[in-house]
């Protein structure tokens, strides 16, 4: 039974990671007063640069690079719409998912004639799974040992990444000069803007952080817990991020628990397909996908504490003409 | 044409601060500045006066680098100097407090006085420094505030000494105060002029930008009036009087008192009893507030803005909801907390509404004029044929406003948005007013109104109270006030603090309004 | 955006036509990048599309799907709102249509199924659309992010349904049992014998779509609910100054966008697939955005808009089959490109045309 606990924490760790760095990624752009719900397509697109450039050169580093690069360049048109162009920030975060749906399957198509998918990672071309000092050793000591070689030990760098920045966007954002003006800015722009900073650039600065962490989050698919892209591997990952990120009320710790519980509910769903619950019966497995929706939902309802987004969030800054 | 008093002259001894010469600003068709010269002297409080609209905002603005000027020099401290940004003006030791506050609301003072000028990429040593700093200009400049105190818990005059400190601590030795008592009780603004006075002995200089003659009076050295773009005159404020000004403002003699009759009220048409209303914040607003307004005469709400007036006219409208009150129309008895009535209920029984902000409630500014013309009587059958609305009818109606309103141009297909800020009031108006409603509410009606329009305003209002209207008339504008109603009510801090004639003592109503010596405290 | 600098033909036709151009440009590029001529992509897409009666037959029965989408959309902004739940509302659709024509297919012809199916698919629509819509008008939570979860909240449900509760006794497809003829909506092919749609699916529906162009611009231009729609939509407060009730305009505009997203699956459950099966919305819900966005919200523009996106399907679909390095997923690209032109970035020419007009005009009065 502990065992058994112990797996079932294990792979929410591996399923909650890419969630996490997405929606830490969110949470820099929606902060500043940009609602991403490109988040989806940033990773997908992420997901095949990895993917591809892994395949191509062999080495996980490169691909991660090239996954960042990919995620940024969205990132940024998603910039040039919403922040240069005050346009619409809801529809432009749908035309990158589209667009990044679309062009990895066409692009995958054309360069790997897999159809869609990218090629095997060849060796080195994936994260490989790190042993934490001493896990062997610990393994038998009843416990501590199992939590620590089982559940904190045999994950990939970017595993440890992710969980590494939730402490680091918080100090980012409550103890530097940068989270400063990022969070005004998604609170009252004009302020900012009469503070001598640039509205334009802080926002941009924050779009990019978005899509790097993004980057991040899609290349742990591809080349970290797959071995490879596969057309539309995000599966709607994108969006439990976001939601995620509504029901961590946009602040990051919150935003790990998050993950965590919409990973764990992922893994549990995994674990019971198929089988009895004493008392309850089968529960369908549709139920706990639909679960992190419903809990958002009934979140935005307002029945368990209340959401409130940042201020200024959607609303594109125009200086006012008095 | 006042040829403009070249103001070097003024003060020659006195080192020049700013100076501005042969400013333009054009927005599209609008010359929002044309050929502005000034000249700020170093340690005074320069007032600038002028109506709404008349290009005050916009030049701070150019001088704070929000806009940029399509022509003319900006010279600070004898320097030539441009102005890119907010930032090229902080660095030249300029502040400016605007009308609408730049604070964020979810902060602390202390982290909304660093933003912008934390020093160090680190936010720890900043905050520390800057909290001694405050400190030390909280003590220099009688500025006391609590440094962790979140923005939104404040009210706004301690908001307003937040944004100076602001100010201050980014070292500035010019600041420019946009219509700065607009949202301050009388007692706030006079600790305003206070601070003001500090900071000009401490040798700084101050820009004061108001369209209010008793402040320029009270607290500048120096006026400069502008009009229509234009900069018309300055003078030193202790040469000047308020007539003055106010005849340089408009371009000629003002008609303060409106051509009417006494008035020769009738019967009570609205009657208000025990009305409070509590704003969505669980502040009370309105507290315990009765008054009545009888048939063929206008009563007058004045008070500084923010104290009720607002609100108790949304809750005589079915805006807002009261927690408790009763309202009497046209005889008819109801208990607003328990079956309040909605807006629409309200016009079904004769109560016609003219809100204070147009832009904001009186129009949807995307649609046709014609379509305006039936906001808030859509659901009338005339301008129905079953199902489906009466587009000829209704462009009848709006043609026919358009003529007897004069709205320019007579357009009802042109889109309302692209009539001047007169004509879009008298969209408003001519819509209320020609439904031949019992009771009439009035709020602000001429706010950003040139000249000609408001004396058409007035005179219909006047019309409208001869013909047997009854009419409630809020308005911040005292002179307005005075010269249109029949009695005046002063609201301050949600009461109504006393019942005046309109040809009561200036500074009797102005004492009320300052909730000195009010009947009911 | 300041109004009135710009003429209105500019405003409602010129810039749409260059934000489409740019989309297609772009597109272009992308065919050049995968190493085809666009040209000639072009050429098999309009000859895909409408070079024969079968593929006009396509192109109309994907286009009637993008009008109940694009519709859906509009009728939402109109209102204010951002129904981004189209999908989900599409989905969920298919069980009133499934429901009415299992019910009845047997018993009676399609003209009398079809009002029960029509109702039904409004009737569900409008009932996945409610919540968000309560939500939203009396919570102030943000419909588009409801409406997102509601689309995924929908596919599970409907995965659930189908494969546990709808499922065909002893198939293992999730999918229901084909309808008879009582279930099906008449093919246009065989309603008008001058026409030759082959084996193009495009049926009754498009009917009923024409029917709801006509009823929507009624609602909203024409009506009282729809004089209220816009009020709120365009300045709330003024609504609520008005009388305008703003939680019941909230929730009867998302119930007529649902309604009108459910409908879609009339064309495809009744009128094409005769069955109800899994993720038969493929998308067309969210290229309702791209087509109301592209008509302006209008419906004759979200007819022409519906009409290029069925193009852009079917010819897309001879694409692939004509250059098989052009996958379907061109589509999804264009569609992306479409809504990031004409809608994220639709002001992205004004300035340059405003000043163009400014230095046009300023030419013209000194010449005058």
């Amino acid at each position: 039974m502990f065992d058994t606990f112990i797996l079932i924490l294990d792979s929410t760790v591996r399923l909650s990671t890419p969630l996490l760095l997405a929606c830490l990624a969110g949470l820099y752009s929606e902060r500043a007063g940009v609602v991403d719900i490109g988040l989806e397509g940033k990773m997908l697109g992420a997901a095949f640069g990895a993917g591809a450039v892994g395949y191509l050169t062999g080495n996980a580093w490169a691909g991660l690079l090239a996954g960042i690069a990919v995620s940024i360049g969205l990132a940024l048109i998603h910039g040039f719409a919403s922040i240069t162009n005050r346009g619409n920030q809801i529809v432009s975060g749908v035309a990158i998912n589209f667009l990044a749906a679309g062009l990895t399957a066409l692009l995958g198509q054309t360069w790997f004639r897999q159809g869609g998918r990218t090629p095997p990672l060849p060796e080195g071309g994936r994260f490989e799974n790190i042993e934490l000092p001493f896990a062997e050793a610990m393994r038998d000591v009843p416990l501590i040992g199992q939590i620590y070689s089982e559940l904190l030990s045999g994950h990939n760098i970017l595993v440890y990444i992710a969980f590494a920045a939730v402490p680091i966007t918080w100090w980012v954002l409550f103890r530097t000069r940068f989270g400063l003006r990022l969070r005004a800015v998604g609170e009252n722009p004009a302020a900012v803007d009469t503070a001598g900073i640039s509205v334009i650039w802080l926002r941009y600065r924050a779009v990019i952080v978005c899509g790097m962490l993004c980057g991040v989050a899609g290349s742990y698919l591809s080349i970290a817990q797959s071995s490879g892209f596969i057309t539309n591997m995000t599966a709607g990952k994108g969006f439990i991020a976001l939601a995620a990120l509504i029901f961590a009320k946009w602040q990051p710790l919150n935003a790990m628990l998050a993950c965590l519980l919409f990973g764990f509910l992922d893994a549990v769903a995994i674990r019971l397909q198929g089988q009895e619950l004493p008392g309850i019966g089968e529960v369908p497995v549709q139920f706990f996908q639909a679960l992190p929706y419903i809990l958002t939902v009934i979140l935005l309802a307002g029945f368990i504490g209340k959401a409130i987004p940042p201020k200024a969030a959607g609303v594109p800054y125009t200086k006012e003409r008095t | 044409m006042n040829k403009p008093i070249p103001n070097s002259q003024l003060d020659a001894a006195a080192p020049v601060a700013i100076e501005l010469r042969n400013i333009n600003k054009r927005f599209g068709p609008v010359h929002a500045n044309k050929d502005i010269d000034l000249v700020v002297r170093k340690g005074s409080i320069h007032g600038i006066i002028g109506e709404n609209g008349a290009g005050k905002s916009t030049l701070m603005s150019i001088l704070y680098g929000f806009y940029h000027a399509d022509e003319g020099d900006i010279l600070i401290d004898g320097q030539k100097v441009s102005i890119a940004d907010s930032k090229a003006a902080i660095s030249l030791g300029i502040g400016m407090v605007h009308q609408h506050f730049m604070l964020v609301d979810n902060f602390s003072v202390l982290e909304n006085v660093v933003l912008g000028a934390e020093e160090s990429a680190r936010l720890a040593g900043g905050l520390d420094r800057a909290r001694t700093e405050l400190k030390r200009l909280e003590d220099e400049y009688e500025l006391r505030v609590d440094p962790d105190a979140l923005i939104q818990d404040l009210p706004v005059g301690l908001q307003q000494r937040v944004e100076i400190l602001k100010a201050l601590f980014r070292g500035a030795d010019v600041l420019i105060l946009d219509e700065p008592t607009g949202v301050l009780t009388p007692a706030e603004a006079d600790h305003l002029f206070k601070i003001l006075n500090v900071l000009k002995e401490e040798g700084k200089t101050v820009l004061l930008i108001t369209h209010k003659l008793r402040e320029i009076m009270a607290v500048t050295d120096t006026v400069s009036v502008m009009r229509r773009g234009e900069m018309v005159a300055t003078k030193h404020t202790a040469d000047t009087n308020m007539s003055e000004l106010a005849e340089l403002m408009v371009g000629r003699n003002v008609l303060l008192n409106v051509d009417k009759q006494p008035a020769r009220p009738r019967e009570k048409v609205l009657v208000v009893e025990g009305l409070n209303v509590t704003d969505s914040r669980g502040v009370r607003v309105v507290k315990d507030v009765s008054f009545d307004v009888k048939a063929g005469e206008i009563v007058g709400i004045a008070g500084v803005s923010g104290n009720g007036q607002t609100e108790l006219m949304e809750t005589i409208a079915g805006i807002r909801r009261a927690t408790s009150g009763t309202l009497q129309i046209d005889g008819e008895r109801i208990d607003l907390a328990k079956a309040a009535p909605s807006p629409a209920e309200m016009r079904d029984k004769n109560l016609a509404h003219v809100p204070e902000d147009r832009h904001r409630m009186g129009l949807v500014t995307s649609f046709a004029e014609y379509e305006n013309a039936i906001l808030g009587y859509h659901n009338a059958p005339e301008y129905s044929k079953g199902w489906l609305l009466d587009i000829a009818a209704i462009k009848q109606t709006a043609q026919a406003e358009i003529e007897k309103y004069d709205i320019r141009p007579p357009d009802p297909l042109l889109k309302t948005a692209n009539f001047s800020g007169g004509n879009q009031q008298k969209i408003v108006l001519a819509r209320e007013m020609e439904r031949d409603p019992t009771v009439l509410l009035v709020g602000q009606p001429t706010r950003g109104v040139d000249i000609g329009a408001i004396e058409f305003i007035h005179k219909r209002l006047i019309e409208m109270r001869d013909a047997g209207k009854g009419i409630l008339l809020v308005s911040v504008e005292l002179d307005e006030i005075r010269s249109l109603a029949d009695r005046i009510l002063v609201m301050f801090d949600g009461n109504v603090v006393g019942e005046r004639s309109p040809d009561a003592d200036e500074s009797e109503l102005g004492l009320l309004m300052a909730g000195v010596d009010g009947d009911v405290t | 955006m300041s109004a009135g600098q710009l003429p209105r033909w500019v405003d409602y036709g010129l810039i749409p036509v260059l934000n489409l151009v740019a989309a297609f440009l772009v597109s272009g590029l992308v065919v050049i990048l995968i190493g085809e001529s666009p040209i000639e992509a072009v050429q098999i897409l309009l000859w895909g599309s409408l070079g024969f009666g079968e593929g006009i037959g396509f192109t109309l029965f994907y286009a009637t799907n993008f009008i109940f989408t694009g519709l859906a959309v509009a009728v939402a902004f109109h209102a204010g709102l951002f129904n981004i739940g189209g999908e989900g509302q599409a989905y969920i659709g298919g069980l009133g249509v499934a429901w009415a024509c299992l019910l009845l297919d047997h018993y009676v012809p399609w003209w009398v199924t079809m009002p029960l199916a029509v109702a039904g698919a409004a009737l569900m629509g409008a009932a996945w659309a409610f919540i968000p819509a309560w939500l939203q008008a009396t919570r102030g939570s943000h419909v588009v992010i409801t409406t997102i979860m509601f689309n995924f909240i929908a596919a599970s449900l409907m995965v659930y349904l189908l494969v546990n509760v709808m499922s065909e006794p002893g198939s293992m497809q999730p999918e229901t049992r084909t309808f008879e003829d009582g279930g099906r909506l008449p093919f246009l092919n065989d309603m008008m014998p001058w026409v030759d749609f082959g084996t193009a699916p495009v049926n009754f529906s498009l009917i009923l779509a024409i029917l709801a162009c006509i009823a929507v611009w009624l609602i909203i231009w024409r009506t009282r609910l729809g004089y209220e729609i816009r009020s709120f939509g365009a300045n709330a407060s003024a609504a609520v100054y008005a009388g305008i009730d703003p939680v019941r305009t909230i929730i009867i505009t998302m119930l007529i966008s649902g309604a009108l997203a459910g409908m879609m699956a009339i064309n495809e459950i009744m009128g094409s697939q005769h069955r109800l099966l899994i993720e038969f919305v493929t998308g067309y819900g969210f290229v309702g955005i791209a087509v109301a966005l592209m008509g302006r919200a209008h419906p004759v523009g979200i007819v022409l808009a519906a009409i290029l996106f069925g193009m852009l399907y079917q010819g897309g679909a001879e694409l692939s089959f004509e250059i098989p390095a052009i996958t379907r997923d061109m589509i999804v690209v264009i569609q992306g490109l479409v809504i990031l032109f004409a809608g994220a970035l639709e002001h992205m020419f004004r300035p340059f045309l405003i000043q163009a007009f400014a230095v046009g005009r300023g030419a013209a009065a000194q010449a005058g």
